[in-house]
């Protein structure tokens, strides 16, 4: 028994167009036609899961990702290389497929276990407990069309998961129903997990893939770019996303006086709170050089107070000319969730300010820090637009500093929205 | 082959519970259910024999008593609907699940025998409905009714296997779709059911005798109206011929599954 549940070896996925699709016809017929042209949705990707291992997929919309589970579910068939799974792979790329409003939950449960090539009698043996998980009470024996969306999304993902296989293929088909159920089939899934199952999970929520796969793969353009713990693979998904973002022209930024007189060099690391296991990178031109934290008059606090003004200043060394350059700042919590990022497009305003070789710019963000006890993590960046108009990265510092932050009150979640509460004077009264 | 009847095999509660979506989807929700099914055959027996054998007094050589060519009239009905019926659906089938190909890994054969299952209880309705016409019309029915599920099956097996043809075509080429009911509407004309050969002109008698479905039809009208067992010498090549287009069928859909969910 080999600890691998799924090897991907080499695979390819050509979608091909022909002049006129009876030509497609004729090359059944033994008749060779060349396509008109190959779109390759996805190339040359090779990797392999573990039994039980978790595993997220993440990409843009078009990046492939649909492909690579619809050939590995055995829907699509491969143009070259090869999906081995040793043990029964099962996929949910959509919820309530097969379903028919007129069955009741019950009956769509028998029909769409079918569908799934369960034996009759293991989804019989099941029922009971399909029935128990979507807990939509005596709606389960009415008819589906009277059903809510989330209700028939609850039994269709009850359904879904009613046979544990060796592999699950999940593509978005968790943001369903409401939080407490979302809740309830991420246990499920742990528990499915926890027997041995291994999970190849898609999601555009990198948050989600960052909570529940150890182990992530960055999908782009067909290819697979990364396959890396889930954490750095989400940051270079960020890092591609916000390369695309467009802003207005980056203030001219003046230098703060903590950093007159410096010269550039890397201090960055010897600062207090740098994270040695930051993520660093970029296409170089570029060296996000030091950093200086302030708050309340006192330099690098910690914990710095919630709700204080927070100076988060960064120095850069230009390495090359470089027109119009741009700075981000990204906090996250411990655990990969994107709690607040912009950069000096968007929060600067104002004119650009182009870079010569040699320059050391200095970058302030200044923020009130509303968020709850706790540790988060700071990122740092500086981009530049290409010919396109695109952001690309020269320096990315991703989770390079950790923030210390106290709440004075007890209050509940990630961040301090800053509620005020009144009593009102009540304008009636009820006698007796 | 085998192993696309085993994979059938196992996903037979879902072909099951697929054909009784259709009627409940039909039936649900009207009060006398799958009564409307024996209603309308029986509502198309009814009118044929009050309106051909009541007012027009249609008779057809050959063949004594008054209520005869109802009962040749419905006897070429019951062939030509199952054989339309097979062929229409099957057309579409692909397509309309083309989400379901796509996005869940099933034997696609299971899909064409969904529509067979769909077909034959149709038209098991529309049989219980000419019997039931043709007792109360006081025509005498033999035993040789029991050769019916014999034709039925090479009925089904001409018709699916075209039908999976044209279905799999339809899916690249969606003309296919436009041209199929209008060469059905041509070859329904084609086939003696509602007029018998011997009333066509000497010139072109021999017309019906070039299309294939001629010798089924006029085997259920031996059945259901002569009361003779059907001429199976004449019948060998058709079944031979839907045996070979079942075969090409089933390869078709081996060869062309595939790309189909590519285009889908």
């Amino acid at each position: 028994m080999t600890s691998e549940i799924l090897r991907v070896q080499r695979l390819g996925k050509a979608f091909l167009r022909y002049s006129s699709e009876w030509k497609r016809m004729a090359g059944w017929l033994g008749m060779a036609q060349q396509p008109l042209d190959r779109h390759w949705a996805l190339r040359d990707v090779t990797f392999s899961v573990a039994r039980g291992e978790s595993v997220g997929l993440i990409g843009r919309n078009g990046a492939g990702k649909s492909t690579l589970l619809k050939l590995i579910a055995g829907t699509l068939r491969a143009s070259e290389g090869t999906v081995t799974a040793h043990g029964r792979v099962a996929a949910i790329l959509e919820l309530g497929m097969g379903f028919n409003p007129e069955f009741t939950g019950r009956q769509n449960a028998l029909h769409a276990a079918g569908l799934m090539g369960i034996h009759p009698d293991a989804i019989h043996a099941e029922l009971a407990g399909i029935e128990d998980f979507a807990a939509i009470g005596e709606y389960f024996d009415q008819p589906t069309r009277i059903y809510s969306s989330g209700m028939q999304m609850r039994v269709a993902f009850a359904v879904a998961t009613a046979f544990t296989p060796d592999l699950l293929l999940i593509d978005e088909a968790l943001a369903v129903g409401d939080l407490s159920f979302q809740a309830k089939c991420f246990a499920r899934i742990e528990t499915m997990r926890a027997s041995g199952c291994a999970l190849l999970f898609v999601s555009h929520s990198v948050e989600e893939v960052v909570k529940h796969c150890a182990r992530a793969l960055f999908v782009d353009a067909g290819a697979l770019r990364l396959d890396a713990p889930s954490r750095e693979v989400a940051n270079a998904y960020l890092d591609h996303l916000w390369g695309h973002a467009r802003g207005p022209a980056p203030a001219a930024a003046t230098l703060p006086a903590e950093f007159f007189g410096s010269t550039g060099v890397e201090r960055f690391t010897t600062r207090p709170f740098y994270r040695a296991d930051e993520h660093r990178w970029g296409a170089g031109g570029a060296r996000i050089v030091d950093y200086y934290l302030e708050s309340e008059g006192q330099s690098y606090p910690s914990p710095v107070r919630s709700g204080a003004r927070l100076r988060i200043v960064m120095q850069v060394r230009f390495e090359r000319a470089v027109e119009a350059p741009v700075y981000g700042l990204l906090i996250k919590t411990l655990d990969g969730i994107f709690l607040f990022g912009t950069n000096s497009a968007i929060a600067g305003g104002g004119a650009a300010h182009d870079a010569a070789a040699g320059d050391v710019v200095g970058v302030e963000f200044a923020l009130p820090v509303g968020l709850n006890s706790g540790a988060f993590l700071v990122s740092l960046g500086v981009s530049v637009t290409d010919a396109s108009g695109a952001l690309q990265p020269i320096d990315r510092r991703y989770d390079s500093i950790l923030l210390q932050v106290v709440h004075d009150q007890p209050i509940w979640g990630l961040v301090d929205l800053g509620a005020e509460c009144r009593i009102l004077e009540s304008t009636a009264r009820v006698d007796g | 082959m085998n192993g696309m009847l085993a994979s059938a095999w196992r996903y037979r509660r879902f072909i099951a519970s697929s054909i009784l979506a259709e009627f409940r989807a039909r039936f649900t929700r009207s009060r006398f259910g799958a009564f409307w099914m024996l209603a309308q055959p029986l509502a198309q027996v009814a009118i044929f024999s009050f309106v051909l054998s009541g007012l027009l007094s249609a008779r057809i050589p050959g063949v004594p008593g008054p209520h005869a060519y109802v009962i040749y009239l419905m006897a070429g009905t019951l062939c030509w609907s199952l054989f339309a019926d097979v062929i229409t659906r099957c057309l579409t089938i692909f397509i309309e699940n083309g989400n379901l190909i796509k996005k869940i890994s099933f034997p696609r054969v299971s899909l064409p025998l969904i529509v067979v299952g769909i077909a034959l209880l149709n038209n098991g309705a529309l049989l219980l409905a000419i019997v039931a016409g043709a007792v109360l019309l006081g025509h005498s029915l033999s035993l040789e009714l029991l050769w019916l599920p014999l034709l039925m099956v090479v009925t089904l097996a001409l018709a699916t296997g075209l039908g999976i043809i044209l279905g799999v075509v339809n899916v690249f080429a969606r003309d296919t779709g436009q041209a199929v009911p209008v060469v059905l509407q041509i070859l329904f004309w084609l086939t003696p059911i509602v007029y018998t050969a011997s009333i066509l002109p000497v010139e072109y008698r021999h017309v019906p005798d070039l299309n294939p479905l001629t010798r089924l039809v006029q085997a259920y009208q031996d059945i259901l109206v002569a009361a003779r067992a059907p001429d199976w010498i004449a019948l060998v090549p058709l079944a031979g011929i839907s045996a070979a287009l079942l075969l090409v069928a089933l390869a078709l859909v081996r060869r062309a599954g595939p790309e189909m969910a590519d285009v889908l």
